[in-house]
């Protein structure tokens, strides 16, 4: 006798609150979901109007003092060229913050319709897609990456057209089995009873019935873009100098460490680190608030 | 009280007393009244059942005893005593103790009660590992809990996980779970509200029989009163959260000497009675909200014979005591209960029909499914006609197929090659998409579960508007005038339009559900199980609903449904259904009357009934055979208690004409089943 009993059938005028207000109201109450957004909307704030607090120019050279560890002028030191790494740590969030987001959005929107049609039709067209899926997941991001800049050439939009369809097949799936869920409810054949099109009953029966998994996916998957961005940037395939991008400058200096100059290198880690973390957080809050 | 050492007292009298117990849930940051001192005892090995509408505090109730109330539920005061020890008293660990040893619950849902990912037979070690039992002996334990509630092949079972189980062999497990610590008092919240007629029947008889040998003291909450008149040694009858009634329960049911309970057992179709004879009572109004402020007779809004002493001074617990037992009453009227006026007028003008063509021509039709690579006979070989205003009641137990006969005739699911469906003399296509918008239009469905069935992301406005445009083919002002007619015809309002599905009761979505399936105009409209999960009050609403609709549009109903009761009061017509066949065919009032098919017999007599007098009951032994592997022979031979030989096992019986427009698929010829069912009925078995 471990489960009890909560719900009760509702009366006929009592109005409960709407799913949406007690989704919010949760993650009001949830700590794990507060700290991640607090740190995420740091960075967004240093990404919108990082250049009016930073306190150099981040594009900047000083050759004089490069290479200057934390001090008071520098609080994060200075790089080969002498440019600040505070400012440019501050400043760096944006090029990441604009890239990932678009890259999930764009997995978010082609997981969505290729789950919904995979979920809907299931039988051959659910077959032949899935196994396309699939196959698509099994290939390692790098590989498409490299592909996609034979094909494309290096750009933020390659990075994002990259990303977002390697992840698309990952959200497909959850979106897939949620839409399996409410394909078994009567009110899609209810729908068929009205000989809608299957365009309404998938976007406007099913649809925003499903939209809670989707949004704990794509939070998932913000986490996980924003990691590929930086590691793509790192390996030269994405965002190009002379963006103070995270991924690109610990790129260009990480061979610095040996020298003894971490903090040229530290600082944007840990930045890519704790924005990693702060979406997470959020995502974990998220899912918590959705599935109370 | 000084705490209590771990030795057992000698029981108390009672095995539960309340006492003034006052329960309220806190909403809206404000305490609201639930239940309003309440006392009431149960004895030793007494079986008592509680009933009332939905929202009246029965759970309620069941969750203080065992102290389980959700979070914002509190005990503002009152003793709650089990076996002589005040349950408010525990501590944390002699509670966890009692509730370990002593009370056991069993809910409606038996999902509640197990966990879906983990197999069967580990839940159920795990409780008696809980005791100190474990290892093997624990295993044997398990066994012997399964095989006390009568499930065969217990090892087999306890490899299994949930959902690999029918409904009623999870409640069965459940119950096992609750009884595996032999427990003294066992509450039995709603344990068969989800079940079919025939496992309903059995699960109440394990219950009987587990009563027998346990004697457990058993709280039983119902708001099925037959159930609990076959249950219960007394009932008490809960309305806004105090005892308006209680008695034994034949004399309560019987005899009842409060408004509400008279309205209570109006609701019901008994008796026989039929739709043409009347319109089923109902109860107008709604039960008072939680925390409602009640300063008379809480009954007295919904109350025919209130005055005005009812409405400002609360009518205290009547002793009617006689030699049929101590009984008490809370109405300053108790003498006239009974001459209660109607609710709602009984007169209906249903002219009889002209017989006409038929609407619906349904010939030879068959569905396979494919089980794990065995064809599956969903249904097999039904053929049938329906007149335009006649319905259509289709029975049987659940895997007999209605559903999926429902299904096939919507074109949801296409049937094999071969058969046809024939709506007013044109041949429909197999699938829906194939039939045209017309044909599409004329047959629809209301769907047993209406949180299913109803768009939870749609307001009912939204739900409404677009079954008109596209059934109806209405937008813009015209739209909006139907839609008002639409509205008014199911007895909503404007302001229900508003809201999403979940913001209304069951019956108010249940409503909704029919207004849609009305938007069309539709010709046929097939009702699935839609009061199986009503209150009975609802239920009368519901059913004199459809039957209005169904005078005043002439549409003909399928209705399918496993409470007997209902399905003779709305039909015309019955069709009996056994692993797809049709067994019996026939009027209504032919079917119900007798002779009759073995199996509707053994169905018929499974029904509890409130006024039923020891007649012999027919079990049903067993489930129903897997449809991939019927038995050879009549498919319903395994469990026929007519059976007469081997025949039965070697040649399926035709479906042959026994009177006209009466047909019944059995071997036993139709004077020697008039002769075998007269007999029952006179001589006890
Ligand atoms: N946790 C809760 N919070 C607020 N109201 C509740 C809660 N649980 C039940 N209720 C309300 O209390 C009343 C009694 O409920 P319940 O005991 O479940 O009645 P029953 O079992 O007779 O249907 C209903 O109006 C119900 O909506
Ligand atoms: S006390 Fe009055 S209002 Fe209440 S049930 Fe009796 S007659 Fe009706
Ligand atoms: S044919 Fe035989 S087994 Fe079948 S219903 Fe008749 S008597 Fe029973
Ligand atoms: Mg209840």
């Amino acid at each position: 006798m471990s489960a009890v009993q909560t719900t009760s059938p509702t009366q006929d005028d009592t109005r409960r609150r709407s799913p949406m207000a007690d989704v919010f109201f949760s993650l009001m109450r949830s700590r794990t979901f507060l700290v991640g957004l607090v740190i995420v909307l740091f960075w967004v704030a240093c990404a919108l109007f990082g250049e009016h607090f930073a306190p150099y120019d981040p594009l900047a050279d000083d050759i004089i003092n490069a290479l200057a560890p934390p001090s008071s002028e520098h609080w994060f030191g200075t790089d080969q060229i002498g440019r600040d790494v505070f400012s440019r740590v501050i400043v760096g969030s944006r090029d990441i913050l604009t890239v990932a987001p678009l890259a999930t959005l764009l997995a978010t929107i082609a997981g969505t319709a290729l789950g919904l049609l995979t979920g809907y039709f299931r039988g051959i067209v659910d077959d032949v897609v899935s196994r396309i899926l699939e196959a698509f997941m099994a290939i390692p991001v790098v590989i498409v990456a490299l592909l996609a800049i034979v094909a494309l050439g290096t750009s933020k939009a390659t990075v994002i057209i990259v990303i977002g369809l390697s992840f698309a097949p990952i959200i497909a799936r959850t979106v897939r089995s949620a839409v399996l869920a409410e394909r078994e409810l009567d009110y899609v054949a209810a729908a068929q009873l009205r000989h809608e099109s299957a365009f309404h009953t998938m976007f406007v029966e099913i649809l925003p019935n499903v939209i809670p998994p989707i949004l704990v996916e794509t939070t998932v998957r913000l986490g996980y873009a924003i990691f590929a961005v930086a590691t793509l940037s790192f390996m030269g395939f994405g965002i190009q100098p002379p963006s103070p991008d995270w991924g690109l400058s610990i790129s260009s200096n990480y061979g610095m460490i040996g020298g003894g100059f971490w903090w040229t290198v530290l600082f944007d880690a840990l930045a890519i680190a704790s924005l990693v973390i702060g979406v997470n957080l959020v995502a974990d809050g998220v899912h918590g608030a959705l599935n109370d | 009280m000084t705490n209590s050492a771990p030795t057992k007292p000698a029981k108390a009298e009672n095995a539960l007393e309340l006492t003034d117990l006052s329960v309220a849930y806190r909403v809206a940051g404000r305490n609201r009244a639930v239940l309003r001192n309440l006392s009431l005892n149960i004895r030793q090995g007494e079986a008592y059942g509680l009933v009332g509408e939905s929202g009246c505090g029965k759970s309620t109730v069941a969750l203080t005893v065992v102290r389980y109330l959700p979070r914002n539920g509190s005990i503002l005061g009152g003793v709650i005593s089990l076996d002589g020890q005040d349950v408010m008293k525990l501590d944390a660990e002699a509670l966890r103790r009692a509730r370990a040893e002593s009370v056991s619950m069993v809910y409606q849902d038996p999902g509640k009660a197990l966990n879906p990912s983990i197999r069967i037979g580990r839940q159920l070690t795990e409780i008696f590992e809980l005791g100190g039992v474990t290892g093997q002996a624990a295993t044997d334990r398990a066994i012997a809990m399964l095989n006390r509630v009568r499930i065969s092949d217990p090892p087999s079972v306890m490899q299994r996980y949930p959902h690999q189980l029918s409904g009623g062999m999870q409640q069965r497990v459940a119950i096992a779970m609750a009884l595996a610590n032999d427990p003294s008092m066992l509450i039995l919240d709603e344990p068969t509200t989800g079940l079919d007629a025939t496992v309903e029947a059995e699960v109440l008889d394990l219950i009987a029989q587990l009563r027998q040998e346990l004697s457990a003291s058993i709280l039983f909450i119902s708001h099925n009163l037959a159930v609990v008149s076959n249950m219960c040694d007394r009932v008490g009858v809960l309305y806004a959260g105090m005892l308006v009634e209680e008695g034994p329960t034949d004399v309560v049911f019987n005899d009842p000497r409060h408004p509400y309970t008279v309205a209570l057992l109006r609701c019901l179709p008994r008796g026989g009675q039929r739709k043409d004879q009347g319109r089923l009572d109902t109860i107008p109004g709604f039960l008072p909200g939680i925390g409602a402020d009640i300063k008379g007779c809480a009954f007295a809004d919904r109350c025919a014979l209130a005055d005005n002493r009812c409405r400002t001074e609360l009518p205290p617990l009547y002793d009617l005591s006689d030699e049929r037992g101590k009984r008490l009453s809370r109405c300053f009227h108790h003498d006239k209960a009974q001459a209660l006026p109607r609710a709602t007028p009984s007169d209906v003008a249903t002219a009889p029909k002209p017989t006409t063509a038929p609407v619906l021509r349904v010939a030879g039709l068959n569905k396979t499914y494919a089980s794990h690579g065995h064809p599956l006979r969903a249904v097999k070989d039904v053929s049938l006609d329906l007149r335009p205003g006649e319905t259509l009641g289709l029975v049987g137990e659940s895997g007999s197929g209605k559903t999926t006969f429902a299904r096939l005739l919507l074109g949801l699911v296409p049937p094999d090659d071969g058969g046809t469906i024939e709506l007013e003399g044109k041949a429909l296509a197999p699938k829906l998409e194939n039939r045209g918008d017309d044909q599409v239009k004329a047959m629809q469905i209301v769907f047993q579960n209406p949180d299913s069935a109803l768009n939870r992301s749609h307001s009912i406005r939204h739900i409404l508007s677009r079954a008109l445009k596209r059934l109806a083919g209405l937008s813009g002002k015209a739209q909006e005038a139907r839609l008002d007619d639409l509205v008014r015809a199911v007895r909503l309002t404007d302001r229900h339009l508003a809201v999403k599905p979940r913001q209304l009761s069951g019956g108010l979505k249940q409503r909704v559900a029919i207004a849609r399936a009305f938007a069309g105009d539709p010709r046929i409209v097939v009702c699935d199980e839609p009061t199986s999960a009503l209150d009975v009050s609802v239920q009368a609403a519901i059913l004199n609903l459809l039957a209005d609709l169904q005078s005043k549009e002439d549409v003909s109903y399928i209705f399918i449904s496993h409470d007997l009761g209902v399905v003779r009061y709305l039909s015309d017509k019955i069709a009996v259904l056994y692993l797809g066949r049709i067994m019996e065919i026939g009027p209504s009032e032919e079917v119900f009357s007798g002779p009759h098919h073995p199996y509707t017999e053994a169905l018929l007599s499974a029904v509890p009934q409130l006024d039923q007098t020891e007649t012999a009951r027919i079990r049903l032994d067993g489930e129903i055979p897997s449809a991939t592997n019927p038995p050879p022979g009549c498919v319903f031979n395994t469990r026929c208690p007519r059976k007469i030989g081997p025949i039965c096992e070697q040649q399926e019986p035709p479906l042959a004409e026994a009177q006209p427009g009466h047909s019944i698929r059995c071997h036993i010829p139709y004077p020697e089943l008039a002769r075998l069912q007269k007999a029952v009925v006179t001589e006890p078995a």
